[in-house]
Parts: C-alpha cells; structure tokens; sequence
C-alpha cells in the first residue's frame, strides 16, 4: 500500500518539478497540460479502488513520522475518504483542463499557480484519507495555507489582499479551535487515531470534556465550510481566479468541514447538543445564504453565496442523520440514516453542478468582460453551448428533474419531515420550522437560479454594453464544464449506480454502526405522489412566481442595511480590536522612565508582600541581636541624616559630598563589623567615586552647578516607603528564619587549605577566585565603555565642526 | 544591632527609591548609589553582627564573623563602582547630546 502514500504526495512532489518546467518549456506548451498528468493519474488510481471499499474493505498503510510521540502519517481509505478523494481528483484534472485554457500562457505567472493548486489538492488527499488526527489537523492548515495563496493569486490587486487575509483569518482561528477540540479528544481517549476513537467512544461520550471537544471541533468545521456566521470569507474569496473558486470554493475545500463533521458523527451523533447544533446551523445558513445570492449582482459573489446556502443544507442533513446513531439500527435509525446518504448524495451533486456553473461564470467572464448581470443580457443566442450549460447546472440547483439535484432535494425534503416527526430532543414543540425553513429557502434558491440563468442567457443582447466582440468559448474550456454537466444529467437516470459504490461504502463510514441493506437505499427519481413531490411542485410555483414578480421587491432586498451584514460586523470588529489594543497600549506604554519604574516597584512591592503573607513567611526573631552601643546609633543617625541630605540637597556639590559621607560611614561599619578588608575597600572606591562625581559635574561648564529642588509627588512616596518597608520585613524575616548551620567553618582552614591567613582574602582568590576573574573583567569592560564614550563623543564633536 | 541595621537599610532603600522615581538623571545615579550601599549591609548583617573577631587568622580569637558575605560584598563593591562610573560617565554624554538631564524631556520621540 505505499503506492497510496505516493499519490497521496505525488502533487507535492510534482510541484517541486514545476517551476522548471515552467522556465524552460511554456513557450512551447502550456504548464498546465503537464500539471494534468497530476490528478488524472490519481484519479484512475483511486477508481480501482471502488470495487474492494463497495465489497467493505478498508486499507490503510502507516507511515512513522515521530515514532517516539506516536505521531504517525497514517493514510486510510474508506467509502468516505474515496468518495472525497474521487471528487478531489476528479474536478481537480477537470479544473486544471480548464485552467490551461482560462489563465493565459503568456501574461499570467502560472508556475505559482499550479505550484498553489498542487500544493492544496496534495493537502485536500492528504486530508481525506488521514486517520491520525495531527496528520489531519496538519493537512488542514495546508489547505488553508495554499486557498490563502490562490486567493491573493493576483496580489498586486488590493481586495483579492484582503479577501485571502480574511479567509486565512477565519479559517485558521476555526484551525486552532478544531487543534484544542482535536487535543481534547486525545486526552479523552489516548489515542490518536480516528477509527480507535470511534471504537473507545463509550470513554469519550461519558467523559466531562465531551462536549467542549464537540464544540471546537464543530467551530473548525463551521469556519471551513463557511456556515453562518463564519461564511463571510467565501464571498471575498472569489477574487481568486475562476477555476480556484470552481475547485476550492464550491468542490472541495468548502466540503473539508463536512468530511469533518462526517467523520466524527460516529463519535459525536447521539448527542442532543450536537444535533441541534450542526441542523440548527446548517439550516439558518441555508436560509441565510439563498437569501443573501438574492441581492447578489455580480455572478460570482451569488454563486459563493449559492455555495454557503447548498453547504448549510448538506450540513443540516448530516446533523438530521445523526440522529441515527441515536437510535441504533432499527426502523426509525434507517429513516435518518437515509438522511446522511442524502447529505452524501448531494455532496457529490453538488460538486458536479456548482463546479460547472463557476466555470461557465468564468467562460462569461473571459469572452465578456463583464460578470454582473446587470450589463449582461441574451447570451442564449451567442453562446449556446455555454448556455445549455448553465442550464443544466442551475436547474439542477434549483432541484427541478431531470437532473441529480431533484433527486437530492426531494430525499432533503424527506429529511426534514421525518425530524419534524421523531420526537426526541424537544423536536415535538419547534421540529415543524425545519420544513418550512427548508421549503421556504427552496422557494428563494429557486428564484436565485433563475435569475442566475434568465438574467445572463434570457432576455435582449446589448452588445454596447459589454466592451468586447462576443463568440461562443473555445472548445477546450468547455469540455470542462460539459463533463461535469454530462454528470449532473447521468447521475439523474442512473443515480444508484453511484449510490452502490460509492455512496453506500462512504455512508457505513459516517454511520458505521448501522445495517442498512441497500433496498433502503435505493433513490428513485418517481415515488408516487408524496409530500415531498407536493413541495417541490410548491417551489416551482412560488418560485416563478416571485420571480415574475422580481422587478416589484427585488430593488427593496437590495437596499438591505449596510451596517448589518456580518461583513460590517467584521470589518468594525477588526478595526476596533486593532484601536483598542492600541489605546491601551499607548496608555501604559507612556514614554517615561519613571511610569515603568513605578510599575516594577509596585509589582516587586506586591509579589514580594504578598507572597510573604500568604505563605506565612513573616517571622521575626530577635535573639541573636547584638548589643547596640553608642557608636552604632550614633552612626545609625549620621547615615540618615546624610542620606536625607542627598534627597533634599538643591545644590549639586552638596549632594555629592553627602554620598560620600554616607560611604566613609558604611566603611566605619564595616569597621565595626569586624570587616577590614571591606573597609579599605569601601574607603578608597568612595573616594575615587566622589572624585568622579565632582569631576563629571564640577568640570562641566554648561551644567549648572545647583538643580531645582526635588518635586514631591505623593505617589513616589508612598511607593518608597512600601518598598523600603517590604526590603525591612524581607530583612527580618530572613534574619528570623535560620534553616541550617553556615559553611563558614570550612574556610576557617583557609591556612591549612590555601596556605593563607586572611579568610577573605582566599576566598576571593583561591576557593571562589572565578568571581573575582569575572569582577575583573566587568571592571575592564566598564573602563573600556567609558573610555569609548570619552572617545565618541570627541570624534562626533569634531564631526560637528567640520559640518 | 542586626534589627537596626536592617531597619537603617529600610530607610535607605526607602529614600534611594524616592530619588530614583525623581525626574533627574544625576538623582537616579545617587539613588542607585544609595541603594547599593544598603544592599551591601543587608548582605553584611544576614551572616551575623559581631559574633567574633575580624577572619584573620593570626589573631588569637576563638572564633571569627561570617568571611563570606565580606568576600561577597567586596565583589559587590567594586562591581558597583564599575557600574556607577559607567553611568556616570554616560548621564555626562547624555547631557551633552541632549543638553537636559531631565527624563521627561529625554522622553523618545514617536516612531523612533
């Protein structure tokens, strides 16, 4: 099985290999005709796959990554991931046969282009047949990685900049919530693949962090598949070229959320909360996004928003089919797992039917010029075969028959009745909305196609209008499309050849647990006159009648309040974040040394305090105190006041001198203390200290020999005194805690060990004599820092004059 | 005696920190200045005032004050001049270049 891992990576690898021959033969022949060897090879590939996964194999081969974390490439391929992987390569060989003859040899850089394209469909394959869940997460971010690169595919161009950082915004904070729900589960379950979760998943359903995973991994798959209210990305994307929002914005990155939430269903199905949610969400961006294609002008923002309405469906599908897993095999669990092979039906349909309908946009778009049906007008005539076209596609969307998309809307229909009817999870009280929202964005999609196909094809030519001799595309970018509409109309007459090998395995993948033989599976484009059928005829009806009607409401949805759209949302949203961020920085980040000062003797004031309190360290003992005597408070009260002089000193010199006071007076100390060497010390680096004072400001002529007087501030204040009182109780306390006996002892052998008499002399000599190196070396290095700034400063003043 | 030097360190912190939080570079020199010379008796009293002679080892005593912190504070010492001269010498040329030594004047300019 190490030829599945090759396929999996041969789109990397192959882009590698691009650029050459980007450099070296696109003057003779188009990249793209070598980019196409690509997905067509995996696509036969994987087709000799489908009779094994229709008899129920599984395969899987196991790559190690980092064997010692248990991270591993594992590729697995079941009914589900083919079925994804057959649409990846599929509409992928398609799109890049359409792309050879949409983006020109000549003006547009195509080697980034099918370096970006390869890289996703490597990461899209690489994300379908993935069984370990950081394999997954990583091929997740991938395909967000390259959709941000396609999208700003024309860079220099301002909204397709902002259209893929919005996208790549969107996307990757869904990322990282699916890597925390994606984490959780890890720790759920110990494991980290995708089939021993769904085999331990009595574990994780009991577990408390069930439904936080649920819900993360519920915000990767919204974002991704653009459900509301994350859908605000794909509208903006379609800055990118055609065939990108024909292969990632409606095939197959959009889908990568609901592979997602396909493949956790049998981990999460039998979960209320997670019913609701995903039918809840699936069916508001349903209604929301036919509502929203509505007031679209421009072709391809109303297919994106098309795409955003048919996920929610596919979505709301997969949520009713959950329901299965609540029940278990039996009858009412078959009725709902219907509802997940319709979500898988329509899935496929859908790839069919938007990926040719984006491509005829963009056939419109290349001969045209223009994509807002506003301008356009009467093309049926110009361009036939683009039209029957856009025909099949868009009556397929609106679910009339003879296409597949009737047979997929009929089986939805059939959906929402049956959950309007299953009486669990308090459906009884509010179920019924679910057909009617579900008829009722029927009646809108229906209206939307129409004016997708009668506005652009239907009604009079105005050649003035557009800025180019109009003709019928040439052969080549329509084989795409027509390949996929040849699809749309087979899948009608003989959609059960599908739902055998390809749909039925896929759905024992999302709903492993259930026995479904496949006389329940079998769709039928006739089932007697049902409900489902009345609906339909119901749509159609109101549908062309509102859409007789267009010209009276259609301007008013049109005018729908700027300030309310979730792009509005958004827009203000990151512009506030970004000024409130700034404000509060600006506001703490004030310039001034002493602000910043402030906040870290307050923080050293609290911690040091607060941590002392609340471990109970203040404990002060004052046995071991030595006797005071005259001397010492006397001395106690010369330093004070010198040290007060200091503060209080107007005149410089005055300050000066009364450091150096304070310094001779540690030294007497010292004296006291027993410390000789100290003492010398202290004595002599005072006195070269002063000395340096009074020269650096005695002999400076500009400087003014008195300051002003010390400000008093109250909160400088009170901020000394805390921090003076913390370093006294850290000083007592410290002195009240004796934990064990001092080393001193030791050294007290300093003659015998060292040959010498004076213990601290050998010790900073011979037993730490390392720190006195150092010492030496940050006296050196502070000599040379001062003479560098003498020095500098001498070369720059000469500069000067010279100036 | 350890007591009152600890609280003679208090208040020299105290009023070392006062100058430092002042507006004047000179002032945040002495300040530091003062606050290194408490932190040196700080360390001096945690290893015990007067409990024997000085740690010369020719004298006769029975026992000698603690010599490490002393051979502490003596690196502390000259490590603090180091410093101090450095600094020093730097308020020196940062008056020169910007002819005040009042920070709030010396304050960067936006988008430095």
């Amino acid at each position: 099985m190490i030829t599945l891992y090759l396929f999996i990576f041969l789109p990397f690898i192959f882009a590698c290999i691009v650029p050459l021959l980007y450099k070296y033969l696109n003057r003779q022949v188009h990249t793209g005709w070598f980019v196409l060897v690509v997905p067509l090879s995996i696509l036969i590939y994987l087709l000799t796959f489908i009779p094994a996964v229709a008899s129920g194999e599984t395969f899987e081969y196991t790559f190690s990554w980092i064997p010692s974390l248990g991270i591993h490439i594992t590729s697995y391929v079941d009914g589900l991931g083919l079925l994804f992987g057959l649409l990846i390569s599929g509409v992928g060989a398609l799109v890049i046969l359409y792309s050879i003859f949409y983006m020109s040899k000549v003006r547009e850089a195509l080697h980034n282009f099918y370096i970006y394209l390869l890289m996703f469909m490597g990461a899209m394959l690489g994300l379908v047949f993935s069984d370990h869940l950081l394999a997954f997460y990583g091929f997740w971010e991938l395909t967000s990685v390259s959709s941000f690169l396609l999208i700003s595919y024309w860079y220099e161009r301002k909204s397709s900049r902002q259209g893929a950082m919005k996208s790549m915004l969107i996307t990757v904070f869904g990322g990282f919530g699916m890597l925390a729900g994606f984490i959780m589960l890890i720790m759920m379950a110990d494991t980290y693949s995708i089939r021993e979760l769904i085999a331990n998943m009595d574990v994780i359903q009991g577990h408390s962090l069930f439904i936080p995973a649920m819900l993360c991994i519920l915000l990767g798959a919204f974002t991704k598949s653009a459900q509301f209210p994350f859908s605000i990305w794909l509208p903006d994307a379609m800055e990118a070229p055609t065939p990108v929002s024909s292969y990632l914005h409606s095939a197959t990155m959009v889908k990568a959320g609901i592979y997602l939430v396909a493949r956790m269903t049998p981990i999460f199905g039998g979960s209320p909360v997670w019913f609701w949610i995903v039918s809840g969400v699936g069916i508001i961006t349903l209604l929301y996004g036919s509502l929203t294609a509505l007031r679209q002008t421009d072709l391809k923002p109303l297919l994106a928003y098309s795409t955003i309405s048919q996920l929610g469906l596919i979505m709301s599908l997969l949520g009713i089919g959950s329901l299965a897993v609540y029940f278990g095999p039996g009858e009412s669990g078959t009725v709902f797992t219907v509802a997940t092979f319709a979500a898988l039906f329509h899935l496929f349909n859908h790839s069919t039917f938007k990926g040719s309908l984006f491509m005829v946009v963009g056939i419109i778009d290349h001969e045209t010029g223009r994509r807002d049906i506003r301008y356009l007008g009467g093309l049926m005539h110009v361009m036939p075969i683009t039209f029957t076209i856009a025909l099949v596609g868009g009556l397929s969307m609106a679910g009339l028959p003879p296409f597949n998309g009737f047979l997929s809307k009929e089986m939805f229909f059939a959906a929402v009745l049956d959950v309007s009817k299953a009486g669990i999870f308090g459906l009884n009280s509010i179920g019924a909305l679910f057909p009617v929202i579900a008829w009722v964005a029927s009646i809108f999609t229906f209206v939307y196609c129409m004016i997708f196909v009668l506005k652009t094809f239907g009604g009079k030519y105005h050649p003035e209008r557009l800025n180019r001799k109009v003709h019928e595309a040439p052969i080549g970018m329509l084989i795409a499309p027509m390949v996929l509409g040849l699809l749309v109309v087979l899948v009608f007459f003989f959609p059960n050849v599908l739902g055998k090998y390809i749909l039925a395995p896929a759905l024992t993948a999302v709903l492993p647990m259930m026995t479904v033989s496949s006389y329940d599976l079998k769709i039928s484009a006739w089932h007697g006159i049902n409900y489902e059928l009345l609906m339909t005829l119901g749509v159609i009806l109101l549908g062309g009648l509102l859409y007789m009607a267009k010209k009276r409401w259609l301007p008013t949805a049109r005018k729908f309040p700027q300030g309310w759209t979730l792009n509005h949302f958004f827009n203000e949203g990151l512009l506030s974040a970004e000024r409130w961020s700034a404000s509060l920085t600006n506001r703490y980040m004030t310039g001034s040394l002493r602000h910043y000062l402030l906040y870290i003797f307050v923080f050293f004031v609290l911690l040091l305090l607060g941590s002392l309190l609340w471990f109970h360290g203040i404990r002060f003992d004052f046995s071991d105190n030595a006797m005071i005597n005259i001397f010492d408070a006397g001395l106690v009260i010369c330093m004070v006041i010198s040290a007060l002089t200091v503060l209080l000193a107007a005149n410089r010199i005055v300050a000066i001198v009364a450091l150096g006071a304070l310094g001779y007076m540690v030294s007497m100390f010292f004296v006291i203390f027993r410390a000789p060497d100290l003492a010398l010390t202290q004595m002599v680096v005072e006195t070269v200290t002063t000395v340096l004072f009074l020269l650096c400001f005695y002999h400076l002529p500009k400087l003014k020999r008195t300051i002003e007087r010390i400000s008093f501030k109250w909160t400088n204040l009170v901020v000394s005194i805390a921090v003076g009182l913390t370093v006294t109780v850290l000083g007592l306390s410290a002195n009240g805690h004796k934990l064990f006996e001092p080393i001193t002892s030791f050294f007290e052998n300093s003659y015998k060990l060292a040959g010498a008499k004076n213990i601290v002399n050998a010790i900073l000599v011979d037993f730490r004599g390392f720190d006195t190196m150092l010492e030496i070396s940050v006296l050196t290095i502070a000599g040379l820092g001062v003479y560098v700034l003498i020095r500098q400063r001498s070369k720059r003043g000469k500069e000067h004059e010279a100036e | 005696m350890d007591t009152l030097i600890v609280i003679l360190v208090g208040i020299l912190v105290t009023i070392g920190t006062y100058l430092i939080l002042s507006r004047h570079l000179l002032r945040i020199v002495l300040g530091t200045s003062i606050i290194g010379h408490a932190v040196n008796l700080l360390i001096i009293t945690s290893g015990g005032l007067k409990t024997g002679g000085p740690p010369l080892l020719g004298e006769r005593n029975a026992n000698f004050t603690d010599a490490i912190p002393q051979a502490l504070v003596l690196t502390a010492i000259v490590i603090n001049f180091a410093v101090t001269a450095l600094v020093l010498v730097l308020c020196y040329r940062a008056y020169q270049g910007f002819g005040t030594d009042d920070l709030e004047h010396l304050r960067g300019e936006e988008h430095e």
